[in-house]
C-alpha cells in the first residue's frame, strides 16, 4: 500500500508573524485517488496547498513525490515536480482560444506551429471528453468548461498531482457532474487529485479518502466510506454533534409571521431583471431559489436599487417610495449583502472597523462623521456579537478568512438595524461552522421581527431557514412554495418545470 | 495593544520618506554644517526676515506642498493623476492678475476678490476634468491632458499680455514676508491649507468615502456612497489647492508669467504623492506623506544647488535619488524589509510567546 504513495508531506510547519498556520502536518496522496482536504476556514488548507505549490516557503518538514525529496521553492518548481493546481478563480486568459490557453508559455522557441497545437488540443479535449473546440475563444465556454480546460492544460503537462481548489463553487449541478466525470477519468489514469471543497455532498460523491485539518493541525486521515457525514462535520469543527442537531429543532418554532408588509413591489424591473411582483412581511424569512443564472440575484439587486431600476411600484411599510439607488433603499431600512463578497462587499484595504461602520456612517450622512470612540465601540460590539476572528479592529479586512469577512459585512448591515435584510449567498465559500452560525443568526433576527430574504445555492439550507420560497427559472418567477410544499423534491420539480 | 499597532502601521507608510529626509539631513550635516545655519537679514523692503537653507527649502516648497495635498485626494479617489495642475495654475494666476489689473488698484479688497474669483475659476476647470473622469470614466491622465496642453494658452488669452506686472506691498507680504513677522508667508499658506483639509476630514466623511471609492468603487456604491460626487469633490479640492499655489507664485514674483508659473509642478506633485508612500492606484492615503514628499524634493534640489552642481545636471542627480527612494518604498522591497524586521523582532522568542496576537 505504501508503495502507492504518490506524494507524502511530513511534519510540515509554516509560521506567519503572529500565527502558526501549519503545525507538524502530515499528508499522503496515493496514486489514482481523489483525496478531499477538509477543514474550516483558517484550518490551514490553503496554506498547505500554497506550501505544496511553492507559493509559500515551508518552515519545516519534507515533501516527497514518488519517493524522491522534492525541493519546491516556487510555482515553477512545483510544476516541474508534476504538481499542478486549478484554482477557484480561473487563471487562464479568457480572450485567447482554448488551444492557446493550453499551450501558452510552453511552446518553446519563437516559431509556433499553431496548426499542430490546435490538432493536438482537439485530441486532448476529445480524450478527456471536454465539450469544446481548440479554436473556440475561452470566454465563450461555460465556466465549467473553462475549468476543465485548465485541468486539460495541467494533464497535458504530465502532472501527477492535481490540486482542485473549490472547483465547483460557481458551477451548477450538471456542470459539477461533468467535472466529476473528468476527475474519475483522470483518477483511472493514475493521477492523484487533491480536492478542496466546502460541499460535503460532493466529498462523499467523489472522494476516496479525507484528510481533516483544524487550527493548523492534522485531525486525521479517513477512508470516506468509514466516516459518516455528521462525524466529518464534528471533526472539522471540533464540536459536539448535539450542537449541530440543535439547529434542526429550532427551525420548527419559526417566528410567527406578521400580517404587516414590510416591502411590496409590483412589476418591479431593472436593467438586469424582468418585471416581477414580490412582497415580504415583518418577521418573515423568504428566499429566491433557482439555478445559477435564473435571475435570483438580479431580482434582489432590483429591490435594493443596485442596478438601474426601469419600472414598477414599490411600497415600504405601506408607503409608496422610489428606490433607484442603494442609498434610497438604505434610507428605507433595507440592507443588502451582495453575492460576490470580494467584488461587491468588502473594501479590502480598509480596516475591519471601517468596514463595519461604513453603511451606518453613510446613513448618518456626509456631515455627521462618527467619532473614533463611537466607531471603536460599535466595532468591538459586533466583533464580539458575531464572534469575528481578527487580530484587531485595525486589521485590513482582506487579511481575514472568507467566513470572517462575510461576518464583517453582516455586522455592517446589522449595525444599521434594518427592517428588511437581503442576504445573497451569505454562506458561499465559507466553512460549515460559520454557515450554521449565520443560519442561526437569520432565524434569531426573524424572531426579533426583522424580515430577511435569503438566497443560497444549497437547497437544504434554504429549506432550513425560509418559510416561503420563490422559485425562478430563466429570469422569471415560476412558482412559490410554503408550508407543506417546502421540500427538496418539490423545489426540484418546480425548477424543472413540473409545476406544483 | 490596538493603540500600539495603529501607531506602528501609521509609521509604516511614512517610514521611507522619513528615513530619506533624515539621510538628506545627515548628508548635509557632514557635507557642510553651515547648511543648517539660520540668520536674520533685512530684505529689500526693509523687513527683518529669517534666512538660511532650511527656511528657503520650506518656503520654496510651499506651492508644491499645497498642490500635492490636492493631488493626493484625486489620486486616492480616481486611481490616477491630474497632469494639468501646472497649466491650470497659470489660468488661476491669470484670473487673479486680471481682477487686480481690471480694478487698477491693488488693495486688500481687490486681492480678496481676485483670490476668490481665481479659486472659483480653478474649481470650474477642475470640475471639467472631474466630470470627464467621474462621469465619462476617462483615464485621469487623458482627461487632464487637454488642459495640460492648452491651459497656458488660455492663461495668455485672459490677460493678452505676456507678463503683467503687479507691484504692491500687499502682494509682497503674501509672497514673501509680512512686516514684523520674519517667517515667509507661503509657509503659513501651507499650514492653513493643511488645517483646512484636517477640518474637512473632521467635519465630514470625505476621508472614509474617498478611500472607499478608491479601493472598491462598486462596493462603495452598494453602501450608498456616490462615487461620482466623491471624485468631483476630490477635483474641486485640488482646484482650491492649485489656486492657492498660483496666487502664492504670482505674489512671490510680483508678476504673472504664464509660461513659467508653476511650470512642471505636476510631475513633482505626483512624485511627492508617491514618495509619501501613497498608492498611485488609489485607495488609502496620507496627506502628511505627500507634504513630506514635497519637502524632500525641494531639499534635494537645494542640496544639489548648494553643492554647486551645474543647473543642467541637477535634474539628473535628482532623478537618481528619487528613483532610489521610490524603489525603497516599492512593495517588493517593503515586503523584504518587513520580513527582515519580523525576523529580527521574533528572533529568540519561543513560538508560544507571540501566538497570543490572534
Amino acid at each position: 500500500m505504501l508503495n502507492d504513495a504518490l506524494l507524502t508531506m511530513r511534519g510540515i510547519c509554516k509560521q506567519f508573524p503572529g500565527t502558526r498556520a501549519l503545525n507538524n502536518v502530515d499528508f499522503t496522496l496515493r496514486r489514482g485517488e481523489i483525496h478531499a482536504l477538509m477543514g474550516e476556514n483558517g484550518a490551514g488548507k490553503s496554506t498547505l496547498i500554497k506550501v505544496l505549490t511553492g507559493v509559500y516557503e515551508k518552515d519545516g518538514g519534507h515533501i516527497r513525490v514518488e519517493g524522491q525529496e522534492a525541493h519546491i521553492h516556487s510555482p515553477q518548481d512545483a510544476q516541474k515536480a508534476g504538481i499542478s493546481t486549478v484554482y477557484q478563480e480561473i487563471t487562464l486568459c479568457p480572450n485567447l482560444t482554448v488551444a492557446e490557453n493550453i499551450f501558452i508559455g510552453r511552446t518553446g522557441g519563437a516559431l509556433v506551429r499553431w496548426k499542430d497545437y490546435e490538432k493536438r488540443t482537439d485530441e486532448i479535449l476529445k480524450s478527456l471528453g471536454i465539450p469544446a473546440r481548440a479554436k473556440q475563444e475561452l470566454s465563450r465556454c461555460s465556466l465549467a468548461v473553462q475549468q476543465m480546460v485548465a485541468i486539460a492544460r495541467a494533464v497535458d503537462m504530465q502532472c501527477k498531482v492535481l490540486i482542485l481548489d473549490e472547483p465547483t463553487s460557481s458551477l451548477d449541478e450538471k456542470e459539477v457532474e461533468m467535472l466529476f466525470g473528468l476527475m474519475r477519468d483522470l483518477k483511472s489514469r493514475g493521477v492523484g487529485i487533491i480536492f478542496v471543497t466546502h460541499f460535503l455532498e460532493q466529498v462523499y460523491e467523489v472522494s476516496d479518502r479525507i484528510t481533516v485539518l483544524r487550527n493548523g493541525e492534522l485531525v486525521g486521515e479517513y477512508e470516506t466510506r468509514d466516516l459518516p457525514q455528521v462525524e466529518l462535520v464534528a471533526r472539522m469543527m471540533g464540536k459536539d454533534l448535539k450542537e449541530l442537531s440543535g439547529l434542526e429543532a429550532k427551525t420548527e418554532n419559526r417566528a410567527a409571521v406578521h400580517d404587516e408588509m414590510v416591502y411590496e413591489a409590483s412589476g418591479l424591473s431593472s436593467s438586469e431583471a424582468r418585471p416581477f411582483d414580490f412582497s415580504i412581511a415583518r418577521g418573515e424569512v423568504n428566499g429566491f431559489t433557482g439555478l445559477l443564472g435564473s435571475g435570483r440575484s438580479e431580482s434582489v439587486r432590483a429591490i435594493f436599487g443596485a442596478d438601474r431600476v426601469t419600472g414598477g411600484k414599490v411600497t415600504v411599510k405601506g408607503k409608496p417610495v422610489r428606490i433607484n439607488r442603494p442609498h434610497h433603499a438604505m434610507k428605507n431600512g433595507i440592507g443588502y449583502l451582495p453575492e460576490d463578497r470580494k467584488r461587491d462587499g468588502i473594501i479590502a484595504d480598509l480596516s475591519v472597523r471601517e468596514n463595519i461602520i461604513l453603511a451606518l456612517q453613510v446613513m448618518k450622512g456626509f456631515f455627521h462623521p462618527m467619532s473614533k470612540a463611537q466607531m471603536e465601540q460599535f466595532a468591538d460590539e459586533y466583533i464580539q456579537a458575531l464572534n469575528i476572528k481578527t487580530a484587531s479592529q485595525d486589521t485590513p479586512i482582506r487579511a481575514l478568512s472568507g467566513g470572517n469577512q462575510q461576518k464583517v459585512i453582516l455586522a455592517r448591515w446589522l449595525l444599521t438595524h434594518p427592517d428588511y435584510l437581503i442576504l445573497d449567498e451569505p454562506t458561499r465559500g465559507i466553512d460549515v461552522g460559520t454557515k450554521l452560525e449565520i443560519q442561526r443568526l437569520v432565524l434569531k433576527l426573524a424572531a426579533e421581527n426583522m424580515s430577511v430574504t435569503f438566497i443560497s445555492s444549497e437547497i437544504e439550507e434554504m429549506l432550513r431557514v425560509c418559510s416561503r420560497l420563490i422559485v425562478m427559472r430563466d429570469r422569471k418567477i415560476v412558482g412559490e412554495l410554503s408550508g407543506d410544499g417546502l421540500s427538496q423534491a418539490q423545489v426540484m420539480k418546480t425548477i424543472a418545470g413540473g409545476g406544483q | 495593544m490596538s493603540q500600539r499597532k495603529k501607531r506602528s502601521r501609521g509609521l509604516g507608510q511614512l517610514l521611507i520618506p522619513l528615513v530619506a529626509m533624515g539621510l538628506l539631513l545627515i548628508f548635509n550635516l557632514f557635507r557642510d554644517p553651515g547648511f543648517f545655519s539660520i540668520g536674520i537679514a533685512t530684505n529689500n523692503s526693509g523687513n527683518a526676515v529669517l534666512t538660511g537653507n532650511l527656511i528657503s527649502i520650506i518656503d520654496s516648497a510651499s506651492e508644491l506642498a499645497v498642490i500635492s495635498m490636492g493631488m493626493t485626494l484625486v489620486t486616492a479617489a480616481c486611481g490616477g493623476q491630474d497632469i494639468s495642475v501646472g497649466a491650470v495654475g497659470a489660468i488661476s494666476g491669470a484670473v487673479f492678475a486680471k481682477v487686480l489689473l481690471g480694478f487698477g488698484s491693488i488693495t486688500g479688497a481687490t486681492v480678496v476678490l481676485g483670490f476668490i474669483l481665481s479659486v472659483l475659476a480653478t474649481i470650474l476647470f477642475k470640475l471639467f476634468n472631474g466630470t470627464l473622469v467621474a462621469v465619462f470614466r476617462i483615464q485621469p491622465m487623458i482627461a487632464t491632458l487637454i488642459l495640460y496642453s492648452c491651459g497656458r494658452s488660455i492663461a495668455y488669452w485672459i490677460n493678452g499680455d505676456a507678463t503683467p506686472q503687479l507691484n504692491s506691498p500687499i502682494l509682497s507680504a503674501m509672497g514673501m514676508t509680512i512686516p514684523g513677522i520674519p517667517i515667509p508667508t507661503p509657509i503659513f499658506a501651507v499650514i492653513i491649507v493643511g488645517a483646512l483639509m484636517a477640518l474637512i476630514f473632521r467635519l465630514t466623511t470625505t476621508r472614509l468615502y474617498i478611500q472607499s471609492v478608491g479601493i472598491n468603487q462598486g462596493a462603495a456604491r452598494l453602501n450608498g456612497i456616490n462615487p461620482v460626487a466623491m471624485k468631483l469633490l476630490s477635483f474641486a479640492l485640488l482646484g482650491v489647492c492649485v489656486a492657492v499655489a498660483a496666487v502664492i507664485g504670482v505674489s512671490r514674483l510680483g508678476q504673472l508669467n504664464h509660461k513659467t508659473l508653476l511650470v512642471d509642478i505636476e510631475m513633482d506633485a505626483i512624485l511627492a504623492v508617491a514618495i509619501g508612500g501613497n498608492n498611485l492606484g488609489g485607495g488609502r492615503f496620507r496627506l502628511s506623506g505627500s507634504i513630506l514628499g514635497a519637502y524632500i524634493i525641494q531639499m534635494l534640489t537645494t542640496t544639489l544647488y548648494a553643492m554647486s552642481v551645474a543647473p543642467v545636471n541637477v535634474k539628473t542627480y535628482k532623478a537618481i535619488v528619487i528613483i532610489i527612494i521610490v524603489v525603497a518604498g516599492s512593495p517588493v522591497v517593503k515586503a523584504k524589509l518587513t520580513a527582515l524586521l519580523n525576523r529580527l523582532c521574533y528572533a529568540g522568542l519561543p513560538s508560544s510567546a507571540h501566538k497570543g496576537v490572534n
